[in-house]
């Protein structure tokens, strides 16, 4: 079947775009390498949908970040995924910090960011006690809001494929060829996918694949942060995301209250070499928690309950790199690095334009439906709702996370939206998450995982490829 | 295997027990023992006995039963005296919230969900082992990095091995069971590395569990690294200085597929603190009176969520206490309150109970915090106990008779482990 449009790399941007061209009547393809969409650096994030004010004017990234932010509460109402604009707060921890605060909160408002306010510490301590006595003033940005990344990526792809699009995991392109007439095919192991336009959102490979055409001439360098997850026994310490202020290089250690309520800090900001270094280490430990603690003392190493480390894709220049090539029909939207999350919606839309002046016609989808069925989020119900859905379907009452109350039947409706392996579920409901990181659950979402996709324990995997659980007894029959 | 089914759920029970593992059955035994004639002991898991059903080797059984016993064989007696004492099973059900005056909304997957009011309610749910990130050890996340606990789960219960060259981090019980259990399935057991300079099990498992299968146990050492994009495909270790600072200089790569921790284990207190229980900062456990009651009244705690026992035995002796005093609570028999407060002193990390009454034989159990020979337990000055060794992997416990508080007047004693 040839294509109309082909995307390259199923991380938010490209899970964001295949769903923005979902609402025209075309053939579209996305190919993502790895066995879910949304496992490279759309999963390993902050989740912050930044205020607007951060980025410089004059560049993609400030334009970008703040048209993006105006757009998730419509994406949220229609996809569902959990939003909530809990608001920002940058700390001057000294009086010569004030200037920076001055200079932020006036770049948002030259951009028409609203909600801009200096707090003085009376107020700052009013609303967030847990914050450190040496703080002397905030900008507090009403428009910020966090999310949950991944599940962000998961509800754009099956709104996508809902309305027609195809989803290819497991599918790295490794070559492009084009032939006579323009017609692009994309070299996979499971065959070539021929196409008439292709959109570039392959992250941190971005660089490799415009090479491939001839469209390249930028280079992809990752810039790691580690981030710490806090026991949930902190939930609540603080209501807005806290920053301090920030450095040329980059927003500085978070203090970050997810979308779930807990805690997470991070991230740190070091280039590395290697495209796959998600290592974390115990310098990156000791700088977050020395960071974080100076913005909020109530905050210790010993209610870690997980880290992991993300890598930023950052082209050379710093800003994103959005546009059409010297390659017709070959669209580039790389060097994605943060704000890439807030502004996935805006670049989605952006890319429609841009594929629209490349020749490609859209007429709009007849069929298109925007929205999703509201998804059950078990631990989140009033009791009588609990109570009525237990009723209704005993899987409710079962509960298979104990640590972050998800049932057995929210377990089930992740394996049927898609979910392929442990991380699958975990990143859709929150099942090994938790305090326990799995030890109770995982054998559980094994079982269920083997029964619903008529695939032995063996063959389960964490999140693809070699990151087999357990094997058989037998030498030689690691799945 | 008995697993008697509640049909019918009453919505009044004099004492609820929450967790059916060995501390929750005891717990039901007691209450039994002492009148309670309504009792309710839940779990949710489909089977009661709790992680007894996966522990197939032996070593329990001996001081409570007076015989050696598996732990499925542990748990089978246990469950006889339930069910010869007419108590009330429900399993596939799980407590999901607790109210100070003992309202308990269940959530199963049999009854749906459902309240039920308690006379008294026992706090018996065991507790979690620690995972990776409460240490964060450096390095990649591969899959192959999981609790011992977790690891035992997949060969004894569902025949599945979790690796074949295994690293095994921390010298805790489960580990070391995990050591020998995996070398008999041939699995390669690599090594067992200890960050502390004393391992954390106890003595009998270092012997029976490594040195009868030469399994090198390396102490005051640790992993520093995990490498594996997808599996783990290998660990650095390294020795540490008395600081626990890693020395790099003297690091060294091992090749494994696996790597199995046990560094610990947490009671498991998410219900105690929906009702704000007085908690040790110590135990993560409650704080317990004599009759292992909580701050709040009615509300008692035993086994692993009150703090780690090395021995089910202690768990189901300290459990069928605290059952007999729920018992007596529904019953109207209230023993005289306590007067006496215990301080950990020196080389003590904690006792429990936490306070103790002058008219009653106790047994207290305590931990030290570093290993000691030749020394002496000592409660203030009424009483002392000379011990030709103590371990921070085993528990102590010591019964308290009355006669030696006789002439003592004030309220709180201190107990210490000093050197002779
Ligand atoms: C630590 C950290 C914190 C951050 N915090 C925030 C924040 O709070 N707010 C915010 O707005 N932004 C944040 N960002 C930035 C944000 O995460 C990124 O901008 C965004 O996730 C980029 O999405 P993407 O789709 O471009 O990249 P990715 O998610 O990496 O997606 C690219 C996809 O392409 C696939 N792929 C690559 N090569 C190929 C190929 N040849 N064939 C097929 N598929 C391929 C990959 O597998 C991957 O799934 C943060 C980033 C990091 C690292």
């Amino acid at each position: 079947m040839l294509y109309d449009v082909a995307i390259v790399g199923g991380g938010v941007i490209g899970c964001a775009i295949a769903r923005a061209l979902s609402r025209f009547r075309l053939r579209v393809v996305l190919l993502e390498k790895e066995c879910e969409v949304g496992f490279g650096t759309s999963k390993s994030n902050s989740g912050i949908i930044h205020a607007g004010h951060h980025a410089a004017g004059g560049t993609l990234k400030g334009e970008l970040e703040w048209a993006g932010n105006r757009m998730w509460d419509a994406l949220h109402e229609e996809l569902d995924f959990g939003f909530a604009r809990n608001g920002e707060l940058m700390l001057a921890m000294a009086g010569d910090q004030l200037p920076v605060l001055e200079h932020y909160r006036r770049q948002g408002i030259e951009r028409g960011v609203t909600g801009l306010e200096i707090w003085d510490r009376e107020r700052i301590h009013r609303e967030e006690p847990a914050i450190s006595a040496d703080v002397v003033a905030a900008l507090h940005a009403a428009t910020a809001g966090v999310v949950n990344p991944y599940e962000v990526c998961f509800s754009l792809i099956e709104s996508a494929r809902r309305n027609g699009v195809a989803l290819l995991v497991d599918s790295p392109v490794r070559g492009i060829a084009r032939d006579g007439d323009g017609t692009f095919a994309l070299q996979t192991p499971g065959g070539a996918v021929p196409a008439r336009f292709v959109v570039n959102a392959a992250g941190l490979y971005s660089d490799e694949v415009a090479r491939m055409v001839g469209a390249g001439g930028f280079s992809i360098h990752p810039r790691k942060g580690e981030e710490y997850l806090l026991d949930k026994r902190l939930k609540g310490l603080v209501r807005n995301v806290i920053f301090p202020c920030p450095t040329p290089q980059s927003k500085g250690i978070l203090v970050i209250p997810t979308y779930d309520g807990t805690l997470m800090v991070g991230p740190t900001a070091t280039f590395v070499d290697d495209k796959n270094d998600r290592t974390t280490s115990a310098k990156g430990a000791e700088e977050v928690f020395a960071a974080v603690r100076r913005l909020v003392p109530g905050i210790s190493e010993r209610d870690c309950i997980a880290e992991f480390a993300g890598l930023r894709a950052v082209a050379d220049g710093e800003d994103f790199i959005i546009g059409p090539t010297a390659v017709r029909g070959f669209v580039n939207c790389a060097g994605i690095q943060s704000p890439g999350l807030t502004s996935a919606p805006a670049i989605a839309e952006r890319i429609v334009a841009i594929l629209k002046d490349e020749g490609l016609a859209m007429e709009p989808n007849p069929e298109y439906e925007p929205r999703l069925r509201k998804r059950v989020r078990f631990a989140a119900l009033p009791m009588e709702e609990q109570a009525r859905l237990a009723e209704e379907d005993s899987r409710f009452g079962r509960i298979g996370c104990r640590c972050e109350q998800v049932s057995e039947r929210e377990i089930l409706d992740a394996i049927h939206a898609g979910a392929r392996t442990l991380d699958g579920i975990k990143f859709r409901t929150r099942a090994g998450m938790g305090r326990c990181q799995g030890g109770f659950c995982t054998w559980r979402s094994m079982q269920m995982l083997s029964a619903e996709l008529g695939i032995p324990m063996t063959a389960i995997t964490k999140r693809g490829g070699a990151s087999w659980i357990v094997c058989d007894r037998e030498e030689g029959d690691a799945a | 295997m008995i697993t008697p089914e509640v049909r019918q759920l009453a919505p009044r029970y004099d004492v609820v027990v929450s967790g059916a593992g060995p501390a929750g059955m005891a717990a039901a035994v007691g209450a039994r023992e002492r009148g309670a004639e309504r009792i309710l002991l839940i779990d949710r898991e489909r089977e009661a006995g709790g992680i007894l059903w996966q522990c197939i080797h032996h070593g329990f059984g001996l001081h409570h039963f007076g015989e050696e016993l598996t732990g499925p064989e542990y748990a089978e007696r246990c469950l006889r005296q339930v069910t010869d004492g007419g108590i009330d099973v429900l399993t596939d059900t799980y407590v999901y919230d607790i109210s100070p005056d003992r309202t308990l909304t269940l959530m199963s997957g049999s009854h749906g969900m459902r309240q039920v009011r308690a006379g008294a309610v026992v706090l018996a749910m065991g507790a979690r082992e620690r995972t990776r990130g409460a240490i964060r050890i450096p390095g990649e996340r591969p899959a192959g990095v999981l609790t011992a606990g977790l690891a035992q789960k997949f060969v004894n219960m569902m025949g599945l091995l979790p690796g074949r060259r295994v690293v095994i981090l921390g010298s805790g019980d489960i580990g070391l069971i995990m050591a020998r259990r995996l070398t008999l399935e041939g699995v390669e057991v690599l090594g067992v590395f200890e960050i502390m300079p004393y391992a954390n099990g106890l003595n009998r498992n270092i012997v029976q569990c490594l040195h009868d299968f030469d399994i090198p146990l390396s102490l005051s050492t640790t992993v520093v690294d995990i490498r594996g994009r997808e599996r783990v495909e290998g660990v650095t270790v390294a020795p540490v200085d008395q600081a626990l600072r890693p020395d790099m200089s003297r690091a060294h790569d091992i090749a494994c597929d696996t790597v199995l921790l046990s560094i610990g284990l947490i009671p498991e207190n998410e219900l105690s603190r929906r009702i704000d229980l007085r908690l040790d900062p110590v135990t993560s456990g409650p704080v317990v009176n004599s009759t292992m009651e909580t701050s709040i009244g009615g509300v008692f705690a035993c086994g692993n969520v009150v703090h780690i026992h090395d021995l089910v035995d202690f768990v189901s002796q300290e459990s069928l206490l605290a059952g007999r005093a729920a018992g007596d609570y529904v019953t109207g028999r209230r023993p005289p309150a306590d007067n006496i407060r215990l301080l950990p002193g020196d080389n003590v990390a904690y006792c429990v109970p936490h306070t103790l009454s002058t008219d009653r034989e106790h047994v207290v159990y305590m931990r030290v915090r570093k290993p000691m020979e030749k020394c002496t337990i000592r409660f203030g000055d009424v009483f002392s106990v000379k011990v030709r060794y103590v371990f921070p992997a085993e528990m102590v416990n010591i019964t308290m008779k009355p006669k030696f508080l006789e002439n003592f007047h004030g309220d709180s004693l201190r107990v210490d482990v000093v050197q002779r």
